[in-house]
């Protein structure tokens, strides 16, 4: 099969290559394909058709159509006719029950004909409805390509790059290279990608080739990503020249996919790059010079071409392949018999214009050519050579022969001119309405190579124009693409805080919140760093809180205006808790607010709330332009919640002057600077978490510094759920946790806080609203009356009824019972009312409480 | 959406790196009626045609701009920087 050494081939038939072929072990030569590999070693069955199963060989050779698509190293839908040959691949065929050269599902092709018409299980597999999961069990098992190991995991990585392009050129054919040669005079940012693999060592003057590459699409903004095999380059071209050339189209005839009928162009590569004869008796049907000039090129390699059809001369009125165990045998011709075992045949070409029209060009039907040209080019995108239609040969083979067998029009789908006829015949009336219904044109081929013929055979059908019927939607991906490329690498950033090394080495169990990662608790019972902060002291990293400086004369108007709560009279060195509200009312994020200075504020936000915070106060400041500046140092700073009884005595002996945190000089809601163990330290007397309690802010390399300082001090660290537990006693809210997007002031229980007096606030208009209205449900406390903790979403049950649902509950040893949060109608919302909630499958009784659960007056942290 | 938009700070860039705050609205001055508010706060125009909106360029300089963009072609006929009024 393989010939002497010819001049141009690609082979080095120095170095052999082995490698395992369904189960047959195959060598070929360096610079072999797996297709060429084991063509030349006798294989000819590459893969079973979608539908029929019926064997199918190599058509193109060129990577679009889907006849040798195969699993190679475990990797589905390869096709083997442009992968490189590699030492030890495993290559499998797929879609197969048994094996490629007898598959047991090919029986539907002969026996399946009457079941398997277009459209026979849409219509046919309705009933029973329960039996559905059956029927497409077996239908997707039936039907379909090669399978995904779901358990294979990342067995490749994938990176994705984005680059600049002055000038991209797509395709590097004659007109691609000629065209990047000629932009790369007027100065470098050339890239030409092509998806021939034996272009990898093009070596063009001033421009940079990609290949094996394929441009998958041309986005708006001149975006073209190309998948460079495990490398997505995102390119941005100022200006791109698409020159993909023309496709062959296949002849539609009967028994036009029997193994052994290809293309010229498949022909010609494996005779010319692999120097392998491609059959020992050949047939050549064509309707233009250059497919027919392939006659004399396989007679110098030896093989008998017994017959020559020019279409354009001929006009037959039957022309059929028939053959044996799937290979073509004969060609019937008008009653004659002529026998081959290789029938080269062309249906002319079609550009290959789908980058275009994905670009926003327009398609046309160009009569004289018999195919679809791009016209209406958008700004900055071209298109040179074949592509353009030019140098074309006229259409010339009627759109589909008669004759005994099975005629396709997509290869892909097994899609015959039957089927077409019968979507016609049931009234698609238009060519994107049959496409859905054959689903020609939607395989692996993605119309590359049934676009045309499908539109020919609608038209001759209907008896209508092409140019009337137009064509089909033009999609991205231009070429099939892997997943994982488009997926890319797992990215998910991790934020962690300056003390975050010091939980690791505490064992402290790690658990995201939002983007950071933070101790969750540092021991198995959480419940006994809740008990050290009730008892002595406990220590929390809060250095996730969102942290703003807000600066400048008009500092104060701006926050009056952002907030619904009263800034004006709030004096330096003090603290105010604000909940920010959106037009609409609605809770966005809380925190406190310490003024500094006369013009100078101190801004915290939840923990996830710091960059959309900063950005909405940024919005409403591009809006209303006060002099005041915001600046977000939230990663600048650390800050950390020293908490407890003996949080005073601790702090004073790391401050030069223990009287500098004595009762009567640093009160509760008091914001001062401190110098805490030698570091320069905002400190806020706050208490979220119910105890007496600094909140200490500083420059974040020190935190470990600090963090030890306090550990030494006694100071136990405690973790989030700890904190969840003490700030539940003292029912403070988490905002996004007990209230979502619908919740307001009123019904969160905080009436007290906005200010409706005042001349404007972001909220006022629909604050104002909801003052005068009765709220359909509360935020409310409760208190389970049995040792049993609800999830959190929990229902709400009266009177059978779900009324209303769980937010946060947990098991308080200093309350002594299981506490919660929980919206509730208004009118169960009174002290005291008794409901039920939904526990697993039972319903506990649950009293609504208002105010804290513990320490209501609030005695511990104001002390 | 991978269209370039061209911050007027930084110039051109991939949308990507913007965030999006929808069209420019007005927000009533005085103490409006329920049905004023609701219009304000939950009802769009979402004209096919070219509006003005708010943008971000919050990968990359953090400023806020206005910009006019055709909604059927995300064409961007001008941006411009914001002119502040503190009785908006």
């Amino acid at each position: 099969m393989r010939l002497d050494p010819r001049a141009g081939e690609r082979i080095d038939r120095s170095s052999a290559v082995s490698f395992t072929f369904a189960g047959w072990k195959i060598t070929g030569f360096e610079g072999d394909t797996i297709a060429s590999a084991a063509f030349a070693a006798g294989k000819r069955v590459f893969s079973r058709s979608f539908k029929y199963h019926r064997p199918r060989g190599l058509l193109c050779c060129s990577g679009h159509c889907p006849n040798c698509q195969m699993t190679v190293d475990g990797v589905p839908n390869v096709r083997v006719c442009t992968e490189p040959i590699r030492e030890g691949a495993v290559v499998e065929g797929q879609n197969v029950r048994w094996s490629l050269d007898f598959d047991f599902m090919s029986l539907t092709d002969k026996v399946g004909g009457p079941f398997t018409p277009v459209g026979f299980y849409y219509r046919t597999l309705i009933r029973p409805r329960a039996a559905w999961p059956l029927y497409e069990k077996f239908l997707r098992s039936a039907a379909g390509l090669g399978t995904l190991d779901p358990r294979a995991g990342h067995t490749r990585r994938y990176d994705t790059e984005h680059r600049r392009a002055r000038v991209l050129v797509v395709g590097g054919g004659a007109a691609g290279r000629a065209a990047a040669l000629e932009a790369a005079k007027a100065g470098p940012g050339v890239v030409l990608v092509d998806e021939d693999a034996r272009n990898r060592d093009l070596a063009l003057g001033g421009v940079e080739v990609l290949a094996p590459a394929r441009a998958l699409g041309i986005w708006e903004g001149g975006l073209v990503p190309v998948d460079a095999d495990t490398v997505l380059y995102r390119f941005r071209a100022e200006r791109i020249v698409v020159a993909t050339g023309a496709t062959e189209q296949p002849l539609v005839f009967p028994g036009n996919d029997l193994v052994g009928v290809m293309l010229p162009d498949g022909v010609r590569r494996l005779l010319r790059d692999y120097s392998i004869r491609p059959g020992e008796r050949a047939i050549v049907l064509g309707s233009d010079d250059e497919t027919l000039a392939i006659a004399d090129e396989l007679v110098d390699v030896g093989v008998e071409v017994a017959k020559v059809v020019d279409l354009r001369d001929v006009r037959p009125r039957e022309l059929a392949a028939q053959g044996g165990k799937g290979r073509v045998r004969r060609l019937v011709l008008d009653g004659e018999s002529y026998g081959c075992d290789l029938l080269v045949a062309s249906g002319g070409r079609q550009p290959a214009y789908s980058l275009l029209a994905q670009a926003g060009a327009r398609v046309a039907f160009d009569d004289s050519l018999g195919v679809f040209v791009p016209t209406e080019l958008p700004d900055g995108v071209e298109a040179v050579g074949s592509v353009t239609g030019d140098g074309l040969s006229r259409i010339a083979p009627e759109p589909a022969y008669q004759g005994n067998g099975k005629c396709f029009v997509c290869v892909c789908e097994d899609v015959t001119t039957k089927d077409m006829k019968r979507a016609i015949g049931e009234g698609f009336d238009s060519i994107e309405l049959a496409k859905r219904y054959t689903t020609a044109t939607m395989g692996p081929c993605q119309g590359k190579l049934c676009h045309l013929s499908s539109i020919r055979v609608y038209a001759e059908e209907t008896r209508m124009f092409e140019s009337a019927i137009g064509t089909t939607t033009a999609r991205p991906p231009w070429a099939p693409v892997e997943l994982g490329l488009l997926a890319g690498r797992d990215l998910t950033p991790a934020r962690r805080g300056s003390i975050h090394w010091r939980h690791e080495e505490a064992g402290a169990t790690i658990q995201w919140a939002g983007p950071w990662l933070r101790p969750y608790a540092y021991g198995e019972h959480p419940e006994d760093e809740v008990r050290a902060v009730h008892e002595s002291l406990g220590v929390i990293d809060v250095s996730t809180l969102g942290k703003l400086f807000v600066e400048g004369p008009e500092a104060v108007q701006l926050l009056e205006r952002l907030y619904p709560n009263r800034f004006g009279d709030l004096k330096p060195g003090r603290i105010r808790y604000g909940v920010l509200t959106s037009d609409g009312g609605r809770i966005m994020d809380d925190g406190t607010i310490a003024r500094l200075a006369e013009d100078l504020f101190y801004v915290t936000t939840t923990s996830t709330g710091a960059d959309a915070v900063t950005a909405w106060f940024e919005w409403w400041n591009a809006v209303w332009g006060y002099d005041a500046e915001i600046v977000n140092v939230t990663g600048a700073l650390a800050a950390v919640n020293l908490a407890g009884p003996r949080a005073r005595e601790a702090l004073g002996r790391l401050v030069d002057d223990p009287d500098d945190v004595s009762a009567e000089d640093f009160r509760y809601l008091d914001a001062h600077e401190l110098e805490v163990a030698g570091v320069p330290t905002l400190a806020l007397r706050i208490g979220f978490v119910g105890e007496l309690g600094y909140e200490l802010h500083f420059p974040s390399p020190a935190g470990e510094h600090l963090w030890d300082a306090l550990v030494a001090e006694g100071a136990v660290p405690f973790g989030l759920e700890p904190q969840r537990v003490l700030r539940l006693e003292k029912g403070h809210v988490i905002v996004g946790q007990d209230t979502d997007s619908e919740s307001n002031l009123y019904s969160a229980g905080m009436s007290w806080l906005p200010k409706l007096d005042k001349d404007d606030f972001v909220g006022k208009y629909a604050l104002e609203h909801f003052a005068e209205r009765e709220e359909k449900e509360r935020l409310v406390g409760f208190t389970m009356e049995e040792d049993v903790v609800p999830a959190e979403g929990a229902q709400i049950v009266v009177e059978g009824m779900p009324v209303g649902r769980v937010t946060s509950a947990r098991r308080s040893d200093a309350v002594g019972r299981v506490i919660g949060l929980a919206w509730v109608p208004s009118d169960r919302s009174e002290d005291g009312t008794r409901v039920e909630i939904q526990v697993d499958r039972l319903r506990k009784g649950a009293r609504i409480t208002h105010g804290a659960f513990f320490d209501p007056d609030g005695e511990r942290m104001r002390s | 959406m991978s269209f370039l938009l061209a911050c007027p700070f930084c110039g051109p860039r991939p949308v990507d790196e913007y965030a999006y705050f929808g069209e420019v609205t007005t927000r009533p001055s005085s103490s409006p009626s329920l049905r004023e508010l609701t219009d304000y706060v939950y009802f769009r125009d979402n004209v096919a045609g070219v509006q003005r909106e708010w943008w971000q360029h919050r990968a990359g300089c953090g400023e806020w701009f206005l910009a006019d963009r055709d909604t059927r072609t995300n064409d961007v006929l001008e941006v411009m920087v914001p002119e502040p009024r503190k009785q908006a």
